[in-house]
C-alpha cells in the first residue's frame, strides 16, 4: 500500500515539460507534469493515445526519439536528478536500478541475439558478474517469470518465442539487476487476456517478494484497478487527476476521469443501452487549446476553462489532487 | 430483436491454409485455421465471436464472405451456398455482404477522398447515379456523424475515430444486410470507442442490420452482443446468448478466459480468485488430438487426450463442446 507520507519518495518529477520541434516551430506536447513514487508503490498512469505518458517516462531514462526534447523540469531519482545526469552516471542507473519494460518485444529484444546472451549483458556490466554467474542468473530469470524448461531457452532466438514468452524475457531483463524501480509501458497491451493475466500475476508476485516501485503505463482503466495503489490520469501532456486507486474508482473527481470511467461497459448494462461517451477528439499534441485542456470536450466548461489552466489541488483529501476549475468550486461550495 | 429465421447458416466449415516451411520451403505444412465450425446468425441479431490471437475469430469472418476459399463445408445465405461461388456469381452478394476491419488507415484509399470512398461503391453497384451521389454520400456521412463538407477530405486529415465512421459509411453505402466487425473498435481510445459502438447499435436499429462482432474485448462483446461464441484454436469451444455465457459459462476455456478480464473496480480486482491458465497456445501447424484445449485445461480427462468432443446443445441453444459438461452440468 502507499507509504506514510513523511518518507520523500523514490521519484519525484516536477514540472517535467516536453517539447517537439513541429513544422509550425517548437510544440510543448508534455506540460509541467508532476509525479511522485513512493517505495514499493505502484503507479499507475492513464491516458490515451498522444497523451504524453510514454514520452513521459522515456524522458526519465533520456530516451526521447529525435526532435523531443525535455524544456524543464526535474526528476529527483533516490536524491539524483534524473535529467542532468552526466552520460556515465545514466548508464549505472539505466537496466541497473531503474528497468524498463516495452510495449512491443519484437522491436526492443535484438533479433540477432540469444534471448541468454540479452538477460546476461545488464547482469555483467551492472553487477560485474563472470559469463558463468550470468548464465545461471539468466536461467534463474527465465525461471522466475515463468518460462518453461529456461535452460534450454536461453539459447532460443525472440523470433522463436511466441509473443506472451516474448514479453516475458522483456520483464526478465527488467528485473535482471533488482531494480529499485519498474517502469512498465503497456507491457501487456499486445498480449492475450489469458497470457495478461499470467503477466500481471507475476508483476504483483515480484513487487511482493522483491519490495521494488513499478510505474505501470496504461490506457486500460480495468488493468489498473487491481493493480495499482495510486492513479495518475493524464490529458493532453497534463496531470488532470492524482489520487490512490480506492478514491479514484469511488469518487472520480475530474470530469475526464468520470467520462472514461462511464464510457467503459459494465456487466449491469442493457444490451441496447446507450454507453456513455465523451464528444469530440483529444487536441493533437502541440495545439492544445488555452485554459484547461479538456474544456473544448467538458459538458460542464465555464468561461474560466477556456481561459485559464487549471492547478492540480487536493480535492477534499490531501492525497486526492484534481486540475479543475469547476470541482475545485464545487467542493469550496459544499464546505 | 432477433427473428426466428436464420439469416446466415455457417455448416461444418473447414479453413486449412497451405504454407511452406524450411529455408527452400520444401516442407509443405497444414494450417488448422478453422475446424468444423456450425453456428446460424438471425436476421437483426449481433453474434460475437471472441477468443486469443490465432483463434480463428477473423478467419470466420473472412471465410464466411468467401473472401477466403472455404477449404469445405456450407455458408448459407438467401438458399445459395455462397462459398462455392465463384468472384462473379458471387457479386450480387457481395453488396449484401459487408466487412469494417480494425484499421481504416490501411483500408482507406489514401489518395481518394472521403466522398470518393463513400462513393465508389454506389457507382459500383449502380445503386444511384453521378448526378445523385453527393446527396447519397452526404446522407451516409450524417448516418455516421459526419458533417457532409467532409467529403473533400482525405484520410489523413481524420482522427482514427472519423477514419472509423468513414469506414463504416462505405459499408453501409450499398444497403447491406450483415456487416462483419473484425476488431472494427479495438484500435480506437476508450472514450471514442464508446461513441462508435453507440453509433453501431444506432444503425442496428435504424437499417435492421445483422452483425457478426469479432473482437477480444469481453466487456465490449458482453455490451453489445445477443449471442457469443467463444473459439479455441480453429474450434467453436461453446456458443450462447450473452445472459447465459456470462453468467453460466460451461466450458473450462470460457471460465478461465472470463476470469482473465479486468473489471473497473478496484474493490472486485482486490478480492477476487482469478483462474489463471499455464502455458501458451499450441501451434495450429500441429493442434492436439482430442480436444484442443487439453493441453491447457484444468480438468482434462483421459478421454479429452483422444476424442474430439462433440458441438452439442445442452438446452435452449447454448451449445458446448466438452466432454467434461453435462457429467457435471445437467443441462
Amino acid at each position: 500500500m502507499t507509504a506514510p507520507a513523511q518518507d520523500k519518495p523514490l521519484l519525484d518529477v516536477r514540472g517535467l515539460t516536453i517539447e517537439i520541434d513541429s513544422r509550425r516551430g517548437p510544440a510543448i506536447i508534455v506540460d509541467g507534469i508532476d509525479l511522485t513514487v513512493a517505495k514499493g508503490e505502484t503507479l499507475g498512469v492513464v491516458g490515451e493515445s498522444g497523451c504524453g505518458k510514454s514520452l513521459t517516462m522515456l524522458s526519465l531514462v533520456r530516451l526521447l526519439p529525435n526532435k523531443i526534447r525535455v524544456k524543464s523540469g526535474t526528476a529527483d531519482f533516490a536524491g539524483r536528478d534524473l535529467l542532468k545526469m552526466s552520460k556515465a552516471e545514466l548508464r549505472e542507473v539505466r537496466g541497473g536500478k531503474v528497468g524498463f519494460v516495452f510495449q512491443d518485444p519484437m522491436t526492443s529484444l535484438n533479433p540477432v541475439m540469444r534471448i541468454g546472451d540479452q538477460l546476461a549483458e545488464p547482469l555483467i556490466y551492472h553487477r560485474n558478474l563472470s559469463k558463468a554467474e550470468a548464465k545461471d542468473k539468466a536461467i534463474e530469470l527465465l525461471r522466475l517469470v515463468g518460462i518453461p524448461a529456461p535452460e534450454k531457452r536461453i539459447g532460443a532466438y525472440p523470433h522463436e518465442l511466441s509473443g506472451g514468452m516474448r514479453q516475458r524475457v522483456m520483464i526478465a531483463i527488467g528485473l535482471a539487476c533488482d531494480p529499485e524501480l519498474l517502469i512498465a509501458d503497456e507491457p501487456t497491451t499486445a498480449l492475450d487476456v489469458t497470457i495478461q493475466a499470467q503477466i500481471v500475476d507475476l508483476v504483483r508476485e515480484l513487487r511482493a517478494k522483491l519490495g521494488m516501485s513499478v510505474v505501470w503505463i496504461t490506457h486500460d482503466l480495468a488493468l489498473i484497478a487491481g493493480l495499482a495503489d495510486r492513479v495518475a490520469v493524464l490529458y493532453a501532456g497534463t496531470v488532470v487527476e492524482d489520487a490512490p486507486v480506492d478514491e479514484l474508482f469511488a469518487r472520480p473527481g475530474h470530469p475526464y476521469t468520470r467520462g472514461l470511467l462511464a464510457s467503459i461497459p459494465k456487466l449491469t448494462d442493457e444490451r441496447t443501452a446507450r454507453l456513455a461517451s465523451i464528444g469530440g477528439t483529444p487536441p493533437e499534441p502541440g495545439r492544445r487549446p488555452a485554459g484547461c485542456p479538456f474544456a473544448p470536450r467538458c459538458t460542464l466548461s465555464e468561461a474560466i476553462c477556456h481561459e485559464r489552466v487549471p492547478a492540480l489541488e487536493p480535492l477534499g483529501t490531501p492525497t486526492h489532487r484534481v486540475a479543475c476549475w469547476v470541482a475545485q468550486r464545487q467542493i469550496r461550495e459544499a464546505a | 430483436m432477433a427473428a426466428a429465421e436464420p439469416l446466415i447458416r455457417v455448416e461444418n466449415l473447414v479453413k486449412h491454409f497451405v504454407v511452406r516451411l524450411g529455408a527452400f520451403g520444401e516442407v509443405g505444412a497444414t494450417v488448422h485455421a478453422l475446424d468444423d465450425v456450425n453456428f446460424d446468425i438471425m436476421e437483426g441479431e449481433t453474434l460475437s465471436l471472441v477468443g486469443e490471437s490465432g483463434c480463428g475469430k477473423s478467419t470466420t469472418g473472412f471465410t464466411l464472405l468467401n473472401l477466403h476459399k472455404a477449404t469445405s463445408g456450407k455458408v448459407m445465405f438467401e438458399g445459395e451456398n455462397i462459398v462455392s461461388l465463384d468472384e462473379k456469381r458471387m457479386r450480387p452478394y457481395r453488396r449484401q455482404l459487408q466487412i469494417v476491419f480494425q484499421d481504416p488507415y490501411s483500408t482507406l484509399n489514401p489518395r481518394m477522398t472521403v466522398g470518393e470512398a463513400v462513393g465508389e461503391p454506389i457507382l459500383f453497384h449502380r445503386l444511384a447515379t453521378k448526378v445523385e451521389l453527393p446527396e447519397r454520400v452526404a446522407r451516409l456521412l450524417g448516418d455516421v456523424g459526419l458533417p457532409a463538407r467532409f467529403a473533400s477530405r482525405y484520410p489523413h486529415e481524420l482522427s482514427g475515430g472519423q477514419r472509423q465512421r468513414v469506414a463504416i459509411a462505405r459499408a453501409l453505402a450499398c444497403e447491406p444486410k450483415f456487416i462483419v466487425c473484425d476488431e472494427a473498435i479495438s484500435a480506437l481510445d476508450v472514450s471514442i470507442q464508446a461513441q462508435i459502438i453507440n453509433l453501431l447499435l444506432d444503425l442496428q436499429q435504424k437499417y435492421r442490420l445483422t452483425y457478426l462482432f469479432i473482437a477480444h474485448d469481453l466487456a465490449v462483446v458482453r455490451h453489445i452482443s445477443d449471442r457469443v461464441g467463444v473459439m479455441y484454436l480453429g474450434r467453436l469451444a461453446e456458443l450462447a446468448t450473452r445472459e447465459q455465457l456470462f453468467s453460466n459459462p460451461l466450458h473450462p476455456y470460457t471460465r478461465a478466459l472470463l476470469s482473465a478480464v479486468p473489471e473497473a473496480d478496484p474493490i472486485i480486482e482486490k478480492t477476487r480468485r482469478r483462474q489463471i491458465l499455464t502455458g501458451d497456445v499450441p501451434s495450429p501447424l500441429d493442434p492436439p488430438a482430442g480436444c484442443r484445449f487439453h493441453t491447457r485445461c484444468p480438468i482434462a480427462m483421459d478421454v479429452c487426450r483422444r476424442v474430439v468432443p462433440e458441438w452439442r446443445d445442452v438446452g435452449a441453444g447454448h451449445h458446448v463442446a466438452c466432454h467434461a459438461v453435462g457429467a457435471v452440468a445437467p443441462g
